[in-house]
């Protein structure tokens, strides 16, 4: 008998929490709806700072992309003597294959050279007939893909020793002016992309702070009707459930509004843009980037709008609701 | 029912709202606290509701001693007591209905019961037909009547009500004393601030009269004086 009652309160309890998180949903959105025109004015502010953030990655990322084409680019060539041995040159690439910064090394015979050289000057006579078969100049050489073009010195290092010059028929493609153009473009692009990152982490401070405030605002202006709640015993969790749910649902509307926008003007850009880049920004990448990774997008930005609304309407309204 | 031991509040440190007032009130009574403006029943009120703590003395209502309360408990004490306000406190996004059903959905009561009770303490104020309207569409005296019902949904023991006519003319402050009248005739402990000479003559009531924070007398049956 006592255990069978005591399954009903604990029964009811649960049936208690239930409604109550069934009304906080509930009123949260019937606030949503009666206070429309504060929800457009706070969907609005949220919905224009998450597009301005989104676009925000969206550059980020296609420069991080025009950043890397540019890095792949840089190599380091070294031209071989045509009296190198093979079981030479193997004990070189292995040697070249040991060091930490090296990604890859190719090798390009002196026929795989002029073979190049050919295609590559195909509608130029005078090149062509300055080079042939039997007198091949060009060197046979290997190319090394470095992991990070800021410290080609590491491989520059090992090049430089006295018995893998001896090897080499000409200074490596990393010296003298060159060397000096490599090394400034790479670190023009390793600051872009520092500049990218605290870029975005600003945008993301700022948006958090804008959106922040917009819920504060809206919040003030709901103050007495938080004091009267409070004046009639509602719990503070009751009080601030509802408005957790209506900012929720600011962020959830903002996010999808933000999206379309982002997928309209993408869609317009790539249409009339179409192949062609303003600079560093590559218009085909970014709608490319957009698209593909559209879902990505849509989950992070929803749920972002969601979390960021219920922490600054829980945090505002925090203030109107401690107790004396 | 309603303790009050040499209660004294400062705000400040030296504005001195209450000094030492004693008061004990039985179930079921109806009292009048008459006094001007500033001379402390609103500290009083608020020292009821738990808006503020007293700075010295002891309250005890319903048994609950004030001194042992914690945070928490705060909002089951709320529910406890009815309460009513000179400038009505309604929810302005909510209908009269849903008005006097929130202090029901706070309690954690079934819907099924709320839907049930909401309608006839909207018909002992008369507002049957208004349910469905908001606070904004309704006079003052309706306004104020619904802030009764809300307050007396829950079936407390005590109902306080501060000044509840003060911002109503005269037809509609007598429709809101006659609804005090009625709570308290089903057993409902009154407590009730107003200025108007005619009612507190009218109800024929125990009259605390209130000046400088103390309580300068004390009737069983009071006329209003000052």
């Amino acid at each position: 008998m006592i255990g069978r009652r005591k399954k009903d309160q604990s029964a009811m309890k649960q049936d208690h929490r239930f409604i109550t998180l069934e009304r906080i949903f509930k009123n949260g959105f019937i606030n949503f709806g009666r206070n429309i025109w504060l929800a457009i004015a706070a969907i609005a502010m949220m919905g224009i700072t998450l597009t301005i953030l989104l676009f925000a990655v969206v550059a980020n990322a296609t420069f991080s992309h025009t950043i890397s084409e540019i890095t792949s680019h840089i190599d380091v060539s070294v031209y071989l003597k045509d009296d190198v041995t093979e079981q030479q040159r193997n004990e070189l690439i292995a040697n070249l294959r040991k060091i930490d910064n090296v990604q890859a090394v190719g090798y390009t015979s002196k026929e795989q050279a002029l073979k190049n050289y050919r295609s590559q000057n195909v509608d130029n006579k005078e090149l062509l007939a300055a080079i042939s078969e039997t007198d091949n100049p060009l060197p046979a050489s290997l190319v090394i893909s470095p992991k990070d073009p800021n410290r080609l010195d590491t491989i520059k290092t090992y090049l430089d020793k006295p018995e893998v010059t001896a090897l080499q028929s000409d200074p490596t493609s990393y010296s003298g002016d060159r060397k000096a153009a490599i090394d400034k473009i790479a670190q023009a692009t390793e600051f872009f992309r520092k500049a990218g990152i605290v870029g975005i982490a600003v945008f993301i401070i700022i948006s958090m702070l804008i959106i922040f405030n917009t819920i504060r605002m809206t919040i003030f202006n709901r103050r007495d009707e938080i004091t009267i709640m409070r004046l009639l015993g509602a719990t503070p969790g009751y009080i601030r459930g509802p408005f957790v749910v209506e900012t929720m649902l600011y962020g959830v509307v903002a996010a999808l509004l933000s999206l379309a926008v982002c997928w309209v003007l993408f869609a317009v850009a790539s249409s009339t843009l179409q192949a062609s880049s303003l600079g560093l920004l590559d218009i085909t990448y970014s709608s490319d980037y957009f698209r593909k990774n559209l879902w990505l997008i849509l989950t992070t930005q929803i749920l972002a709008g969601i979390i960021i609304g219920a922490a600054s309407s829980s945090i505002a309204a925090r203030r109107y609701l401690r107790l004396k | 029912m309603i303790l009050l031991d040499r209660v004294t509040k400062t705000y400040n440190q030296k504005e001195q709202a209450l000094e030492r007032v004693s008061l004990h009130v039985e179930p079921k009574e109806f009292v009048i606290i008459v006094g001007q403006s500033g001379a402390g029943k609103s500290t009083l009120f608020k020292l009821l509701t738990r808006e503020e703590k007293p700075t010295s003395g002891k309250i005890i209502v319903g048994g609950m001693d004030y001194d042992k309360l914690r945070d928490k408990d705060i909002p089951l004490l709320r529910r406890k007591i009815g309460v009513v306000f000179q400038d009505f406190k309604l929810l302005p996004a909510k209908t009269a209905y849903e008005n006097v059903a929130f202090a029901l959905e706070i309690a954690g009561l079934p819907t099924v019961e709320i839907k049930h009770t909401v309608p006839k303490v909207l018909e002992v104020v008369g507002l049957r037909d208004k349910a469905d309207n908001y606070p904004r569409e309704l006079s003052g005296g309706e306004k104020q009547r619904v802030a009764i019902a809300r307050a007396i949904v829950r079936q407390p023991k005590i109902l306080i009500a501060d000044e509840p006519t003060g911002n109503l003319d005269i037809k509609h402050a007598w429709d809101v004393i006659k609804v005090l009248e009625k709570v308290n005739k089903f057993g409902t402990t009154v407590l009730l601030t107003t200025h108007n000479q005619e009612i507190v003559n009218y109800l024929k009531r125990r009259v605390i009269t209130i000046k400088d924070g103390k309580i300068i007398s004390d009737k069983a049956v009071g006329q209003y004086k000052l």
